[in-house]
């Protein structure tokens, strides 16, 4: 049977690793690249790169990052951030990235998810969705712009709407639990999981490795995602992996 | 040297590159002249098995490939690369394939048999059964996992083209072959050690110029 996976998540602004990564034996620990084999190396399922580069000249040292990380990465990875366009999508995935993900630009034009399923397969769309719990909509509200932006989309809603549109997957992220490293968002994740039918990676709140056995055994999460817990090396993806293995979750 | 067939469609990057870290020489084209020089073929892909075909025929590439598999040469599909080679697929409207193997592109139901939903696409990495283990595909490789990503999966009767299969719900060709014709459902080149050994196994037997299941 197909395995949980555990996707590991690295910031690039730049083109460099940013977040202040911790490792020793690296050589440059700001070297996407370098990075990337680490993961791999580790026995990570995948890996997301977020561009968060402010400036055009950022992005298209993005692509030079994605070429590159191609040449050397035996798994999968997908690249978000600025993704606005088929265009865009085309010169990411040309680049040797296995999927996109759309966030701001999926609310601001959802056509775009249909344009870019058609075009390279709903396989190649992820949906990355900020939700935060609004007591007032009694449910989860969708946030664009790194979680700044408040729109009038209620989670299940929106990942319906995106499916419906051609998402292969949804990244959802829980901004109520992302960064209080108290364990992924169990109610958040599974009302997801049950309004669609396509794979859902659980982030934001993963503290410590019993969390990731917390959200494969409470919800129907088919990967779950972190970035500072395995960057300040409080756990590591191989450990995590073993400990899954231990309690009986399928992993690779 | 391989010929990976570039009609337009799919992560042709990192086939390319996985092939350059184990060595294989290989050409990148959609000219047919070109991929004639090579002695083994590739047919990379991902999207829709109608968008797939309908190019495949404007680049006048499919009566090539099937002169090539007529000649016995060795031919590797991946992904829907795989799924071309059979008859064809209920994806966007029932399509003719390329009819190298007995079988249908059907979609994943969604549905177990006991009634179990389950997700589609069948995304991430589930661990390969050994059907022939002798096989010369599976040289050197283990019953380990390898990384899919697939809505439809191919649904034959031809128990013996069958290498590998996974096991999503109900059973999941995973590699197929008969003679010089091979493909896998999932991608090698994501595949970290196994599809790498994959390849090389494939390098192999086109280096060695012979054909399969021979």
């Amino acid at each position: 049977m197909i395995t949980k996976r555990i996707i590991p998540c690295l910031d690039v602004k730049e083109g460099r690793v940013v977040k202040g990564v911790q490792f020793v034996g690296l050589r440059d620990a700001g070297d996407p690249v370098e990075l990337s084999t680490f993961y791999d190396e580790q026995g990570a399922d995948e890996l997301v790169f977020l561009d968060i580069s402010a400036s055009h000249e950022g992005r298209k040292t993005m692509v030079e990052v994605v070429k590159e990380v191609a040449g050397t990465l035996a798994i999968p990875f997908t690249v978000g951030g600025g993704i606005h366009s088929v265009d865009d999508m085309r010169t990411i995935l040309r680049a040797g990235a296995d999927k996109v993900s759309l966030n701001t630009a999926a609310v601001k034009r959802p056509e775009l998810i249909r344009e870019g399923a058609d075009y390279f397969g709903v396989q190649c769309m992820v949906v990355a969705i900020d939700a935060k719990y609004d007591e007032e909509l009694g449910s989860w509200r969708i946030y664009t712009h790194g979680g700044r932006t408040p729109t009038d989309w209620e989670v299940t809603d929106w990942a319906k709407e995106v499916v419906r549109r051609g998402a292969g997957e949804i990244l959802l992220t829980s901004m109520d639990q992302d960064g209080a490293k108290n364990g992924f968002d169990m109610g958040l994740t599974e009302t997801v999981n049950n309004a669609v039918s396509v794979p859902v990676i659980a982030s934001g709140g993963a503290g410590a490795k019993e969390d990731f056995v917390d959200v494969f055994e409470k919800t129907r999460a088919d990967a779950a995602l972190a970035a500072s817990i395995f960057h300040y090396k409080e756990t590591s993806v191989e450990e995590v992996k073993k400990y899954l293995r231990e309690k009986g979750v399928r992993v690779r | 040297m391989i010929g990976i067939i570039d009609y337009g469609m799919g992560n042709l990057h990192s086939v390319s590159k996985a092939l350059e870290r184990l060595d294989l020489s290989y050409v990148l084209t959609e000219d047919t002249e070109e991929l004639a020089k090579a002695d083994g073929l590739i047919l990379p892909g991902v999207g829709s098995f109608h968008d797939a075909m309908n190019i495949l025929k404007e680049k006048k590439q499919v009566d090539f490939i099937k002169q090539w598999v007529a000649d016995g040469k060795p031919l590797l599909g991946i992904c829907l690369g795989m799924q071309l080679l059979f008859d064809g697929s209920e994806e966007n409207g029932d399509t003719e394939g390329l009819g190298f193997l007995p079988g249908y592109a059907r979609l994943f139901p969604g549905k177990s048999e006991k009634d179990v939903s389950y997700k589609v696409p069948h995304m991430g990495w589930n661990k390969l059964q050994f059907k022939q283990p002798d096989h010369a595909m599976l040289t050197n490789i283990e019953e380990g996992h390898v990384y899919f990503v697939h809505s439809y999966v191919m649904r034959t009767d031809a128990k013996d083209i069958l290498l590998a299969t996974a096991d999503y719900f109900g059973e999941v060709p995973a590699i197929v072959g008969k003679k010089n014709v091979i493909g896998t459902q999932f991608h090698p080149e994501k595949s970290s050690r196994i599809g790498m050994q994959l390849l090389e196994n494939f390098g192999k037997m086109v280096a060695e110029g012979r054909n399969i299941n021979e």
